[in-house]
């Protein structure tokens, strides 16, 4: 059984424009210790989906409904909101993308980690303060002790988002969620919290739900990649076969209309025509349809499930894609 | 210099653009159909949507109209006296009388125009005491309606004058910036720390005492002077607000973009910041009324405002106020001018806070 | 023209020493600041006619001030910014007019560019009313025109920037950028803020642009994978200094400066064989403070390679920007050959 599973999820908010369905019945697993990539533009439901698992999706306006989310065995649908907060502290975490607005400004790091400490692990006084500098120290910040007793607004982005990383993993939770945890920050420094990401889940052992929009990211850090569209799971699949063989029309666009350091420059980007859709006037058909360049006439009428696209794939899960008319594993 | 321009008009015409002007013109015709939504149009379709909001829009409107129009409704005279022993309880009949031009002060052409078509209209037929009757028999519902007349006017005209000097004080002192803006700033903050109560006691008593030469002299009545001081002192807010948005205004990428046109500083103003501060001053300005109105209310109760036989509403509850005796509470005269101005200031402030919502820019087409 | 000029033509834009400081900290009695904070710090470089010329680098490095100061949003505090030959910092009135119409800017933010209460039509009018082209009637065909040119349907004219998407909203930008036919456009990140799959589409817009146009771009970006598609010149900033400028075939190939290497390697790829075939160079710790920068050349304290210099000289002797040939500029104590060599062993912080 994985770690994480989760069935059904869908999330609604109700604006005055009308319901926007942010994410759609989607289904997936992380599995202990795996690093997941949950890839998608703004508005592909990519983060709400990771904050309703969490709970944390306000209501109203959001609703969150999903057959069932399972965690290490516990059905987080029917825990009661304390429960919750306290498997969030201990076994579920999530660090974000801006780590000023997620530190409180007018408490020194130490006060920050040891509250925490206190919460989930009853540690007070020197001793609170040694492991939050053991913790500072394993996410590579330099002279722990020193940093302690510094603000959040003295210390550097990157900095910032290592105190982050830090507290979330006080705890020692089996799970962390990464909101665009690099997004904020420089190329050089985005590179270092990779680094610290990846090495801090082999020595941990615990499982890491990495969400971007930024395909690079994913290539280098996770095992396995799932894209979304629109509020939809469009592919999943281990994370070399989804670049090497990718089979949904999107995923296969996109992967060739992001500009990288290989390939032709001169050459024009194939990019995708049209913009991502309006979610709250999604109409029956799939999502991507209006913009896919093998849309054929059941695209429109019906929106495809993710099934399973090949059985030879490596792994025990197997390449998935809602699509009705996938790609050949040859296409690349 | 020339040789810049030279280069600029001699270029263009060699530019490929794919269309052709009668293509261009086939689109411009079609364009017309093709209306995008203003956000003034979409603020207003938000307000409507808002239920509680265009109700106290709707009341408004009505509260104005009636006011406005008040010699056309049958109402008894606000004047005429009918002294009794005790004001009378509100009694929901029709009588008979109608009043003529004298029972009322200064009527202008449109006012009595208006008196003229009630006549016609109702010919004798008027309302008995619907709310009852003060302590000296006049009838209240009729002294509301003509007592809305001065709290409106007080309101518009002493928030015209903080609008003006607030928004010309504010947009002058944040586009200039630097120590100009600091000095005009810090002024603003003195004037800030002054208790203004003291001020306009004592600027009225000067006025009282100067009233005949006023009216003599300039022709200016005293109530007028008194709507400006109220505004005098309603505009260090307005200033504030206004300074604040056009700092912000100022850093925004769409007034680098004008300015990297090569846009006026005249150009930029009145194209780009006066627009865009417009929806705050609007929204300010829906709760700067209700302040000037109860303010008005207030200094009426000290008896420092209108006086009798002139009525508004402030002067109508310290009217309802001394006629409570331990014996007697006389409620409708106490009940009814709050609740006329209760109601109206709560409509004020649902509206005001309705049109932020609906001028917001984050929530704009939602 | 001067016949001095008429034998070399002067590059269409030519920076040369450009020097911004602002003042930060604590302000005094009259507003004046102690603290002075160099964000640009004797920039040089050319763009000829109709050449791309790619600005990148970290947050803070001063791209985007440089770039605000070649149009004007910014008084330089030291330095010349020549266009065609002439000092735009001595301009008068009329002069900065006519320069105007012939540099123009694209800005990063899609939503914050645009006048939220005007009409697409009437933010494209504007810059030619502005200077007084063409007669009314004749102003909006050429709206018309623009955003055909900038593949929007031109029936949009009459609606408001908010009735549009992050990528509709940029190419109105740009239109109303293309309006006075300028020569140079500054494009200050225009993709980034844009979604991942309509970036493509605005760089091959600015591509098919340029073509046709035969417009010059300063291009500033953070991004060297964007700027990779889009320059044939590149230069390198680093705390308010240029640390290598080369034609983009040898910058990609064969960076000349460690910090180059460093940016280039930590790109992600989105390739999994490559990210993992590849030695990736992780710098230590963050970009400096601009306020306090480092003595001698400002990226010592990051840098992986300074062992290879003998002595003291990374921490005490500032490099200037000097030749390595083939058309290359880098500043550094190594030499190409020396820089060129594989970093051994990266460092890793972690």
């Amino acid at each position: 059984m994985a770690l994480l599973e989760v069935r059904d999820l869908q999330v609604r908010f109700t604006t005055q424009q009308g319901v926007v369905r942010a994410v759609d019945g989607i289904s997936f697993d992380v599995e202990a210790g795996e690093s997941l990539g949950l890839v998608g533009e703004s508005g592909s439901g990519k983060s709400v989906s990771s904050l309703a698992v969490l709970g944390l999706v306000p209501n109203p306006p959001g609703l969150v409904t999903a057959r069932s989310i399972r965690f290490d065995g516990q059905d987080l649908t029917r825990l009661s909101p304390d429960a919750l907060r306290r498997l969030r502290g201990n076994e579920l975490a999530m660090i974000f993308q801006d780590p000023m607005t997620s530190l409180h400004p007018l408490l020194t790091v130490s006060e920050q980690l040891t509250e925490v400490l206190g919460l989930h692990a009853g540690l007070r006084g020197i001793a609170a303060r040694r492991v939050a500098a053991a913790g500072l120290g394993d996410v590579g910040i330099p002279e722990p002790e020193s940093r302690l007793d510094a603000y959040p607004h003295e210390l550097s982005g990157g900095m910032r988002q290592r105190v982050m990383i830090a507290m979330a993993l006080l705890a020692k939770p089996k799970l962390l969620f990464a909101d665009e945890p690099t997004t904020a920050l420089d190329v050089t420094v985005q590179a270092q919290i990779l680094e610290l990401l990846t090495d801090l889940r082999e020595r941990h052992g615990m499982a890491l739900v990495l969400i971007t929009h930024d395909l690079g990211v994913v290539a280098g850090t996770t095992d396995r990649v799932h894209v979304m569209y629109a509020g939809k799971l469009v592919e999943a699949a281990a994370t070399r076969a989804l670049f090497k063989t990718p089979r949904h029309p999107y995923t296969a666009a996109l992967l060739k209309s992001v500009p990288t350091l290989i390939g032709d420059p001169d050459v024009p980007l194939p990019s995708i025509e049209g913009q991502p859709p309006d979610l709250t006037t999604l109409g029956a058909g799939c999502p991507f349809a209006p913009r896919c360049r093998r849309v054929v006439e059941r695209c429109r009428l019906e929106a495809p499930r993710l099934e399973l696209v090949s059985a030879t794939e490596p792994g025990r899960r197997g390449h998935a894609a809602a699509c009705f008319e996938p790609l050949l594993p040859t296409a690349s | 210099m020339s040789e810049l321009h030279k280069t600029a008009e001699t270029r263009g015409s060699d530019l490929r653009w794919q269309l052709s002007d009668a293509d261009l013109e086939e689109l411009f015709r079609q364009s017309k159909r093709i209306k995008g939504e203003s956000l003034g149009r979409d603020a207003w379709r938000r307000v409507r949507r808002n239920r509680p909001a265009f109700a106290a829009l709707v009341f408004l409107a009505l509260v104005a109209f009636g006011s406005l129009l008040a010699p056309l409704w049958p109402l008894p005279s606000p004047m005429v006296l009918d002294l009794q022993d005790e004001p009378q309880p509100p009694e929901w009949v029709l009588a008979r009388g109608g009043w003529d031009a004298k029972d009322i002060w200064d009527l202008n052409p449109l006012d009595s125009a208006l008196l003229q078509v009630r006549a016609s209209v109702f010919g004798d037929l008027q309302t008995g005491h619907w709310l009852g009757t003060d302590s000296k028999g006049r009838d209240l519902l009729s002294r509301i309606v003509w007592g809305s007349r001065i709290s409106i006017q007080v309101a518009l005209a002493a928030t015209l004058c903080s609008l003006i000097v607030g928004v010309t004080y504010g947009a002058f002192s944040g586009l200039v910036g630097g120590r100009i803006d600091n000095l005009m700033m810090r002024f603003v903050d003195v004037l800030y720390s002054i208790p203004f109560i003291f001020v306009v006691i004592f600027l009225i008593t000067i006025l009282n005492e100067y009233r005949a030469v006023l009216v003599d002299d300039y022709g200016i009545e005293h109530i007028t002077v008194f709507y400006f001081v109220i505004g005098l002192i309603y505009w260090l807010t307005m200033a504030r607000v206004v300074r604040g948005q056009v700092l912000s205004l100022k850093e925004s990428e769409f007034l680098a973009a004008a300015r990297v046109l090569g846009a006026s500083t005249p150009r930029i103003l009145f194209r780009h910041i006066v627009p865009n501060v417009l929806s705050i001053v609007i929204v300010y300005l829906t709760l700067t009324v209700p302040a000037v109105m109860l303010f008005e209310a207030f200094l009426s109760f000290l008896g420092l405002g209108v006086e009798p036989p002139k009525v508004s509403w402030g002067l109508l509850a310290v009217d309802g106020i001394e006629a409570i005796n331990p014996i007697k509470t006389f409620w409708w005269l106490v009940f009814a001018p709050a609740l006329a101005m209760g109601s109206t200031l709560l409509a004020l402030n649902v509206v005001g806070d309705g049109l932020r919502d609906a001028l917001d820019p984050k929530l704009r087409g939602k | 023209m001067s016949p001095n000029a008429k034998r070399t033509k002067p590059a269409l834009l030519a920076v040369e020493g450009l020097v911004k400081e602002f003042g930060v900290g604590p302000k005094n009695l009259f507003g004046r600041s102690r603290d002075r904070l160099r964000a640009v710090d004797g920039v040089t470089f050319a763009i000829e006619r109709g050449q791309s010329f790619g600005l990148v680098g970290e947050s803070g490095c001063g791209k985007s001030t440089t770039a605000r100061a070649i149009v004007g949003l910014e008084a330089a505090t030291a330095g010349r910014v020549l266009f065609d030959g002439r000092d735009v910092t001595g301009f008068s009135r009329a002069e900065w007019k006519a320069y105007r119409r012939r540099v123009q800017m694209i800005f990063q933010d899609p939503y914050g560019s645009l006048d939220p209460r005007q009409t697409v039509g009437s933010i494209l009018v504007e810059p030619l009313a502005i200077h007084g082209i063409a007669k009314p009637r004749a102003r909006k065909l050429r709206a018309l025109a623009l955003l055909d040119a900038v593949g929007l349907d031109p029936r949009v004219i009459h609606r408001y920037p908010h009735e549009f998407s992050g990528g509709q909203r940029q190419r109105i930008g740009i239109a109303r950028a293309l309006a006075l036919e300028p020569d140079l456009i500054v494009c200050d990140e225009p993709v980034s803020a844009l979604d991942v799959s309509v970036q493509a589409q605005v760089i091959n817009l600015l591509k098919e642009l340029q073509e046709r146009f035969g417009l010059a771009y300063l291009f500033i970006a953070h991004d060297l994978a964007v700027v990779r598609q889009l320059c044939q010149r590149v230069a390198v900033m680093y705390l308010g200094r240029i640390v290598e400028e080369a034609p983009r075939a040898k910058l990609y190939t064969d960076p000349a400066h460690p910090y180059t290497q460093a940016l280039l390697s930590a790109v992600p790829l989105p390739d999994p064989d490559r990210e993992a075939a590849r030695a990736r160079i992780v710098l230590e710790g963050d970009v400096p403070s601009p306020i306090d920068p480092p003595s001698g050349c400002s990226f010592h304290p990051r840098c992986f390679a300074r062992d290879r210099v003998a002595g003291d000289r990374c921490r005490t002797e500032r490099p200037g920007l000097t030749s390595r040939g083939d058309d290359r500029r880098a500043a550094c104590h190594l030499t190409l050959a020396e820089a060129a060599r594989t970093p051994g062993q990266p460092q890793r912080v972690v």
